[in-house]
């Protein structure tokens, strides 16, 4: 990567940076100070917006160049995680989305303690969404600093440990300055520039081939070295039945632990109804849909175009094989299209991150906010506002974040982003699932079901091939690994499950009729909603 | 609809002295709904005078209306959740467990694993319109009555 790359991308970073930073200033302007503004924006955005903003919140830099790497490098097998990414939407639309907006204010505890003791399930709720949002954070926190310093091509240490406190520190000031709508703006302008940016690639990919998808196909696997076996899945995931085990594992966690994400979950509180609500995931999921479309079609260019070889040569893992096309695509190193797509690439990745970021880091200052320091916070102590504990608490978590991803910075992104998406699987969805659609559920499974699905999650991660055992493990020099699999999911989830239906079982209370017959009507008519 | 048992209708007497506004609307839409429950509009929750939020509700969730939103709600999602999670899984374990099946040609460079994930695409993009669809024409005017009809009843109730 030559200097005019750097310097042009550089321009276009501190751009996307100054923009954000305006959006920041002028929200926090006419800011109230009010929890409904912080967290939710004012509940006032249009489908529209939200379904920008959605899909803004859940396309991060791993998906744009993540995907498309994998694409390049393994063929088929990359595209199985763009099925699971998009399919998981459709839990989040029949199931959860337009429920979760009658019935919470701001967090999935709110959801939960509508019908049972408060104080237990809003600990227990709050605890596994900070432990997901946390997870998910380091990883886009390691992803950032290792793609900025790819990206720029200073592949120092100390560029990189940059990158991640910078990252850190913007997204505690676009939080803590400005809330839930400054979020979502940021969100909004990420989204549109990250589909033009894919609209434009895809489109010139295509007419280098002249439209001829076939052809596009047939180029990619001839030049994989791999022939028609490029095209259909095993290259990656082949392997023996363990690995085989590993996918179906990924592959459950991913579409099951989407609806758990707590980042998503809070910007179903930023529009005024249900029916809005409904009315921005069909617009996300249009959105989403068609970008990771576009990224099939991107990898597949990468794979013609640049070859897996040179793919790998560059990155092991396969991140750069959109930037190297783009760079192809204006006109090969060196040429002025060249340098003007490569650094638009650069930017519109870091715009990504940074708008992933700062709805995650909103999303778990809320949680520690509303549910653990209302719930925690001894009685006689010293009242402050909300919304003052949830500034802070996006600082802390930010610190918290800086420290882990650069504790973290070589592990694997994709993991991270999985472990993440298992942990949303096994305690937050079984418990939200239960607490919507079971009349017999109770406090003690609630908070069994979340405890029931977290401990396991983690606990399997420590004794898992990703910990120690292995060449490329976070511990390589010992081995105590006990449980075959990277992803618990396949474990995970059912346990998460069944511990909520055993906790419900042996509950000495009976259920809440009446609060369950509130949670119900008010789900599904909107009454009395926030 | 007078003829409610004593309990109720001791609070109820009580209630109409509190709020002389929610107990005229009370009646005269329980008037409605019990005279005719067959000609009268069909939504309408069935009033009886209750005096907490608690009772509100259990009365709302017990009433047709309601039941019907809400099998009407349960008996799309349910089957459609069920059928494509394991279209889903299908998927998954025939790319892990059936290589050589997906990899067999349909038609120049595309084969069925290809066609099987683009699939994945459009069942998405398909049932995502069905919903909201179905959601739009088959539960939205009555949901929102029903919202109406709640919010109604419970302003003014005391909370306890």
């Amino acid at each position: 990567m030559t200097g005019d790359h750097q310097t042009l991308a550089l321009v276009l970073f501190s751009a996307f940076v100054a923009v954000t930073l305006g959006i920041t200033t002028w929200v926090s302007r006419h800011r109230q100070g009010s929890a409904e503004e912080f967290y939710a924006g004012g509940r006032l955005f249009s489908p529209l917006e939200n379904g920008f903003a959605i899909a803004g919140d859940y396309m991060s830099a791993a998906s744009f160049l993540g995907i498309s790497g994998l694409i390049a490098l393994y063929g088929y097998d990359g595209m199985l995680y763009s099925v699971g990414f998009l399919v998981a939407w459709l839990v989040v639309l029949l199931l959860v989305a337009e429920l979760v907006r009658n019935c919470g204010r701001f967090t999935l505890a709110d959801v939960v303690a509508a019908r049972m003791a408060e104080r237990p399930v809003r600990i227990a709720a709050g605890t596994s969404s900070v432990a997901v949002s946390v997870l998910y954070l380091v990883a886009q926190m390691v992803g950032a600093g290792s793609l900025v310093a790819l990206l720029l091509g200073g592949s120092s240490e100390a560029a990189r440990s940059w990158t991640v406190v910078g990252v850190g520190a913007l997204m505690v000031i676009y939080v803590s300055l400005g809330g839930m709508r400054a979020t979502t703006w940021i969100q909004i302008v990420k989204a549109v520039l990250l589909m033009a940016g894919t609209i434009a690639l895809t489109v010139l990919v295509l007419l280098r081939f002249h439209g001829d998808v076939n052809s596009l196909l047939s180029t990619a696997a001839e030049r994989s070295g791999h022939g028609m076996d490029f095209l259909a899945p095993g290259l990656r995931y082949g392997g023996d039945w363990t690995a085989r085990l590993d996918f179906i594992s990924l592959g459950l966690a991913l579409v099951l632990g989407t609806a758990g994400l707590p980042h998503i979950l809070s910007r179903f509180y930023t529009v005024p109804t249900a029916r809005a609500a409904r009315r921005s995931v069909v617009w996300s999921i249009g959105l989403i849909g068609s970008f990771y479309l576009m990224t099939i079609v991107l990898g597949f260019g990468a794979a013609a175009l640049i070859g897996p070889g040179e793919v790998r040569a560059s990155n092991a893992s396969g991140n750069t094989a959109v930037p190297l096309l783009a760079l192809d695509l204006g006109g090969g190193a060196g040429s002025t299209g060249g340098t003007v797509l490569f650094a638009i690439v650069a930017a519109v990745a870091f715009a990504t991150i940074l708008a992933v970021v700062a709805g995650i880091t909103l999303a778990s200052s809320a949680s520690v906010a509303h549910d653990l320091y209302s719930s925690l916070r001894r009685r006689h102590a010293k009242q402050y506002s909300e919304v003052t504990v949830a500034r802070v608490a996006a600082a802390g978590i930010g610190a918290a974040a800086i420290g882990l991803g650069l504790l973290a910075r070589d592990l694997n992104v994709a993991f991270l982003v999985g472990l993440a998406f298992a942990v949303a699987a096994s305690a937050n969805l079984p418990v939200l699932l239960y607490s919507l659609f079971w009349r017999k559920f109770t406090t003690r499974g609630a908070v069994w079901s979340v405890y029931g699905g977290l401990i396991p999650a983690v606990l399997l991660v420590l004794v898992s091939p990703v910990v120690s055992g292995g060449p490329e493990s976070l511990f390589p020099g010992v081995d105590f690994h006990l449980f075959p699999l990277q992803n618990p999911g396949v474990v995970s989830i059912p346990l998460g499950f069944l511990a909520g239906w055993i906790g419900t079982v042996t509950s000495p209370e009976p259920p809440d009729e009446a609060r369950h017959a509130e949670t119900e009507v008010r789900a599904l008519t909107g009454a009395g909603a926030a | 609809m007078e003829q409610v048992d004593e309990q109720e209708g001791r609070d109820a007497s009580a209630m109409a002295v509190d709020d002389p506004w929610y107990d005229a609307t009370a009646s005269g839409r329980g008037e409605e709904a019990g005279g005719a429950p067959g000609g009268g509009r069909p939504d309408a929750v069935p009033r009886q005078r209750v005096h907490s939020t608690a009772e509100i509700y259990l009365e709302v969730q017990r009433s047709p209306a309601f039941q019907e939103v809400r099998g009407r709600y349960r008996r799309f999602v349910f089957p459609a959740t069920l059928a494509f999670l394991l279209w889903y899984l299908a998927y998954v374990v025939a790319a892990t467990a059936a290589p050589g099946l997906m990899a067999r040609p349909v038609a120049g460079a595309v084969n069925v694993a290809m066609v099987a994930g683009l699939g994945q695409f459009l069942t998405t993009f398909l049932l995502t319109w069905a919903y909201a669809r179905h959601a739009r024409l088959r539960r939205d005017r009555a949901a929102l009555e029903l919202r109406w009809d709640t919010q109604e009843m419970t302003r003014g109730v005391v909370q306890p």
